[in-house]
């Protein structure tokens, strides 16, 4: 009872960075049917600006705190935002329209660029960099579990964001219009919408979404890599898909049951198959339930 | 390197040219072990050849269909193993073991392919990538392929008398695969199969209405394009005389996509062509090798933006003749 | 025995009735046209019977046999071929291989024999090519065969649809639109290339905008409004059908 409980924090904790990462596959695929697959590596960007910005909070003694990590997260957000959006801007908006397998190498290139920009960058480079900022230990015992108040909080922090992200499109002018753009681009531009804003707008969301798993996971894991967002951006795919590609309620819980399946399933075959497990589910779910769980929702037209 | 744009309406001289061309080039590759005794040479040639090989076979999938595989390195793997697995631990006759290893790569291949393909074209990039993923990590845990240290000792065998142990000799017969697979995938572009190809890659609906079988073209494309992995993957192995799970990363397949896609999607000449600089390029930059991949990277974005049809664009995408 | 019979056929996008209970038949020889206002269902309907949408219920019955749940490719091989409103070739092929392509679901060579480039391959290929050219010059364009499509002007386009579509051997012809954008010239000679169609024993079925077109060259007609049929007949009848004057005038503001 008391290792179950451990496992489903754990689950939960993964899940929902997977849950961050998936929101922006599957927003961007939403609006523009781009697999941007670029995309885990904002994530992995996401930490490293973390990374920088707590190093420098911790020059002016402001890095350590509550104070200071949300702070950095901050930062990073609004850095890994801005990168999405140039993206966008410079390997995708040009090729609208191309053949669909055009973008899609754009995208493979822009990750590689990306991963490897990183890795020659030198204050970031190839090893594995240990983040300035360790989660305290301090939480309470349930169950005879010790749960740390540092792992509810980032939970607390995912989901706060997720609901945030989730209201501001259902209700806002600005997300009622992206709906709108991904719904039908060339309807939503004849009534008077800005397609391209709202594109852009669409990277900018899900790109710090990723950002602020990418911090979050510095936190709990303690150490960061120019390659962490290339698994984890394939796994944040599968859990899109799981959950119905275009659907971000579906992100969200596809993202979290990817975790629970992951840290159980791992757990009962052993961890040499941990990535296995994902994508075995991937392969699973276009059998059996290609619309996902919570249905797809993409325009789709002759 | 070939003769696919050699079309019957085509004026002699250009046609004279290009066979001309083709000879020399053809002579230049025979002569090659003969003319440099480096070691270093020689293998970097057969790099070269390995390379093509691939590109022939991932621009089936890439070029003709327009469908985007990221796991190619996986088909490559399947039958590296097969091979390596068949021929050492069941003594199986080579030939065999080397058809064997394109059609497992296949079989693989046509499983992948009838749970995506059916779906949305697009999925096929993770999906494979995924796949290409779950194989390296089996092959990394498996008892029978080795595990970690994969397979080693895999004997040589004698084609036509002559042992594949020997380096000249085994560029050789990549360089015939090599001049067979390209004539082969030359017509086969320039063909019925071809051509319904070419329409599917354009439009898919239009394609469909006229009476072209999408989904069966996109499964034999891929078959065929993992079939040619598979077979490549197993004289690699007869090269190597080893194969490990580390010589089939993901940056494997993006080194062959890349080849495809700078020498021209869909252009048997482009991608041989492709095939060459992937391992010309990075050899003459060794100084920069750390940034070997942010330049791949940039260069995919640079020649999709620019360039697409490649710096060999195929026929379709070049000027029409009139 | 009618050479297509639609029965009953309903059509919904999720909650939205595209069409609702619609029959008609058409048999070979006729020229039937299928007219209505903008958002009638007409194209929704060429997509149920060519196999591009699923009808929630009825019937689709194709020279004699139930063609629901065939694939567009199996139902073109049956003997369907159809042109898109919006013209759907493949632009970076040369109009002679776009007529090609049509062929295809009448020719046989693979993977392997093209490969080989055996004889039978071959003269297939041959042949091919020489029937690409005569279905060219049937619509005029035989002088244009090695153009790519997507550099031909629009009139052409539409033609080379239509020759695209003949080199399947269809006995049934669905022409979406054939004459959207043509002017007074180039809709003389779609119609005379109608007629000339039916005559070689293929049946035209025309969806068309333009009123004086259909009017002269129809010898049915069927009206849908809102995915209803609300008339069917002889030109003349339907001209003066008041539900059809109402359908067309409520519509007339909006452009249609």
């Amino acid at each position: 009872m008391s290792q179950f409980l451990e496992q489903l924090l754990n689950a939960l904790v993964i899940g929902s960075f997977y849950a961050l990462v998936a929101l922006g596959y599957s927003m961007v695929y939403g609006i523009i049917r781009l697999i941007n697959f670029a995309h885990g590596d904002l994530y992995m960007l996401g930490a490293f600006f973390g990374y920088s910005a707590l190093l420098l909070l911790g020059r002016i003694s402001l890095g350590s705190g509550v104070t200071g990590v949300l702070l950095a997260m901050l930062i990073a957000m609004g850095m890994t935002g801005g990168l999405g959006v140039l993206v966008e801007r410079v390997a995708y908006r040009p090729l609208r329209g191309a053949p669909r397998i055009i973008p899609l190498i754009t995208a493979l290139g822009m990750s590689l660029f990306l991963e490897n920009a990183v890795m020659v960058f030198k204050p970031w480079g190839a090893s594995f960099r240990v983040y300035p900022v360790t989660l305290g230990r301090a939480g309470f015992d349930l169950f005879g579990v010790h749960i740390g108040y540092a792992h509810l909080a980032i939970f607390a922090m995912a989901l706060f964001l997720m609901v945030g992200l989730h209201l501001f499109v259902e209700r806002s002018t600005y997300g009622k219009a992206m709906r709108a753009v991904a719904f039908d681009l060339e309807a939503a531009q004849l009534m008077g919408i800005n397609a391209n804003r709202m594109i852009s707008l669409g990277f900018f969301l899900g790109s710090i979404m990723a950002a602020a798993a990418g911090v979050m996971a510095g936190l709990y894991y303690g150490q960061i890599n120019f390659l962490m967002g290339f698994i984890v951006g394939l796994k944040a795919f599968t859990a899109s898909v799981l959950g119905g590609i275009g659907n971000l309620p579906g992100a969200m819980v596809g993202g979290m049951l990817l975790g629970v399946l992951e840290v159980f399933g791992t757990s009962s075959v052993g961890g040499q198959w941990k990535d296995v497990f994902a994508f075995g589910a991937l392969i699973l779910i276009l059998v059996f339930k290609p619309t996902g769980l919570l249905g797809e929702r993409t325009a789709g037209r002759m | 390197m070939n003769t696919v744009n050699a079309r019957s309406a085509g004026p002699d001289r250009g046609r004279l040219a290009r066979t001309g061309g083709v000879v020399l080039l053809l002579a230049a590759a025979v002569a090659l072990p003969f003319v440099s005794s480096s070691p270093y040479v020689l293998d970097i040639a057969i790099q070269m050849l390995f390379y093509m090989a691939l590109a022939l076979g991932l621009n089936v999938v890439v070029g003709y269909a327009g469908l985007l595989d990221l796991g190619y390195a996986a088909y490559f793997a399947v039958g590296a193993y097969t091979l390596g697995i068949l021929t050492k631990t069941f003594q199986v006759n080579f030939w065999l073991a080397l058809l064997a290893a394109g059609v497992f790569a296949m079989l693989l291949g046509s499983f992948i392919g009838m749970t995506v393909l059916r779906l949305r074209s697009d999925y096929l990039t993770m999906v494979t990538l995924g796949f290409g993923e779950i194989i390296r990590i089996t092959a990394n845990n498996l008892k029978i392929t080795g595990g970690p240290t994969g397979i080693f000792g895999i004997m040589a065998p004698k084609v036509f008398g002559l042992s594949l142990g020997q380096p000249r000799n085994i560029y050789f017969v990549m360089l015939i695969v090599v001049v067979l697979s390209t004539i082969a995938m030359a017509r086969l572009g320039n063909s019925r199969v071809g051509r319904a190809w070419a329409c599917l890659r354009e439009d898919q609906d239009a394609a469909e209405a006229m009476g072209i079988n999408t989904l069966g073209y996109k499964l034999l494309a891929y078959l065929t394009g993992t079939f040619w992995g598979g077979l490549t993957g197993a004289f690699f192995a007869v090269k190597m005389t080893a194969v490990s799970p580390g010589s089939f990363s993901f940056m494997q397949s993006v080194t062959v996509l890349l080849a495809v896609v700078m020498g021209g999607m869909g252009s048997v000449p482009g991608v041989v062509l492709g095939g060459a600089l992937v391992i010309l390029l990075p050899e003459m930059l060794r100084a920069v090798s750390d940034w070997r991949y942010l330049v791949f990277g940039a260069a995919l974005v640079l020649l999709m933006l620019f360039r697409p049809a490649g710096l060999w664009p195929a026929r379709h995408a070049g000027k029409e003749e009139v | 025995m009618p050479l297509l019979s639609v029965e009953n056929v309903t059509l919904t996008f999720g909650g939205l009735t595209a069409i609702r209970d619609l029959s008609f038949q058409v048999h070979a020889g006729e020229i039937v046209g299928l007219i209505g206002p903008n958002g009638a269902g007409k194209t929704s309907i060429f997509n149920c019977i060519t196999g591009f949408y699923q009808p929630a219920s009825g019937q689709i019955v194709f020279d004699g046999r139930s063609v629901l749940g065939l694939r567009p490719h199996r139902r073109t091989e049956l003997g369907m071929a159809r042109t898109f409103q919006n013209l759907r070739l493949f632009p970076n092929l040369t109009a002679a291989e776009n007529v090609m392509a049509g062929a295809h679901c009448r020719t046989r060579a693979g993977l392997f024999t093209s490969m080989l480039r055996t004889p039978a391959q071959r003269l297939e290929e041959r042949q091919v090519r020489e029937m690409a050219l005569h279905w060219l010059e049937f619509v005029g364009l035989k002088d244009q065969a090695n153009r790519f499509s997507k550099n031909l002007p629009y009139g052409a386009q539409r033609r080379l649809e239509i020759a695209r579509a003949m080199a399947s051997q269809p006995k049934l012809l669905l022409l979406d639109e054939p004459a959207a954008g043509l002017n007074p010239a180039e809709k003389e000679s779609l119609m005379e290339l109608i007629y000339k169609i039916r005559e070689g024993g293929v049946t035209p079925l025309l969806i068309e905008h333009d009123m004086s077109l259909v009017m002269r060259i129809c010898s049915r007609l069927v009206v849908l409004d809102h995915g209803e049929k609300i008339a069917e007949g002889d030109p003349e009848s339907v001209r003066n059908n008041p539900r059809v004057i109402e359908a067309y005038l409520g519509k007339e503001e909006e452009g249609a």
